[in-house]
């Protein structure tokens, strides 16, 4: 299997917008000032707002039911390791790190990584059964 | 010395639930670029064998926000202020779908407090524990909070 097998989805993003923030504090339900009123930014010690970090791992769901009936999600996970800056083009990717049997259904193992101005955003895994891949 | 409540490690937190509104799934959807109809048109779900819309990957984590009143869990409580406060890291298990109309309870636990880099930063962890209207455990999730101190 050479590398390019092993890459299970990709996706590039648009730059990130403050518009894009803003619509996702209302509907997500996190409504941190943080990331959506650059004065609560300021005072908390950031230059400006910035993306939540549910944002960049909603938009990791998004490539992981690309491939994948959300039915056969077994687990995911990911780890905020920089900030999701206004203007970020976010490059997703899962690769397929192995595949193996779980409680009877074969599995794959996806790591996962987002990464914009060659820094990993965020980072994860997830376990999808590929009996119900489309 | 942190300036969490370590006492509350082991804690639960009250029980609190939401139901996941149509509405809410589509504005979800919107906002990330979802244009899957299983997502965004409930007939065209149900005619892919859904039940209705279908709830993404990490939705059940706003609808816990919301059922604390729009508030991360467990923050208030351990003394943290929101101003400092910053997602770390968030898993999730699956045990059934979620779908527009059901009505998820949550049991959120408190299940540790610690620092790192001599105090400057400090972290909380808690699990989630999601059930719907008919009692099926549909998923757990564990969050972790930074707290960025001086």
């Amino acid at each position: 299997m050479d590398e390019r097998d092993m890459i299970w989805a990709e996706l590039e993003l648009p730059p990130l917008s403050r518009a894009g923030v803003a619509l996702f504090a209302g509907g997500s339900g996190d409504h941190n000032p943080v990331h959506i009123d650059i004065d609560a930014a300021r005072s908390a010690g950031f230059d400006d707002v910035f993306g939540q970090g549910m944002l960049s791992m909603a938009l990791l769901g998004r490539l992981l039911t690309s491939r994948s009936d959300p039915r056969a999600l077994r687990s995911f996970g990911a780890r905020f390791e920089a900030p999701f800056r206004i203007g970020d083009i976010l490059l997703m990717r899962a690769v397929v790190a192995q595949r193996f049997v779980q409680s009877g259904e074969k599995c794959v193992r996806l790591m996962l990584s987002g990464t914009a101005r060659k820094v990993t955003i965020l980072s994860g895994e997830a376990v999808v059964a590929e009996g119900d891949m489309q | 010395m942190g300036m969490l409540d370590r006492s509350l490690v082991g804690t639960a937190l009250p029980v609190v639930e939401a139901e996941v509104e149509k509405s809410q799934l589509r504005l979800f959807a919107k906002a990330i670029g979802l244009t899957d109809p299983i997502f965004v048109d409930a007939a065209a779900a149900r005619a892919a064998g859904y039940r209705d819309l279908v709830a993404p990957p990490t939705f059940l984590f706003g609808l816990n926000l919301e059922a604390h009143g729009e508030a991360i869990p467990a923050l208030e409580a351990l003394g943290g202020e929101l101003s400092r406060a910053l997602h770390g890291k968030q898993d999730f298990a699956y045990h059934a779908l979620v779908c527009a109309g059901d009505r998820i309870t949550f049991h959120d636990t408190v299940v540790d407090v610690y620092e790192k880099a001599g105090g400057r930063l400090e972290f909380f962890e808690t699990q989630s524990r999601a059930t719907n209207q008919h009692g099926l455990h549909v998923a757990d999730m564990r969050m972790t909070i930074v707290l960025r101190h001086g």
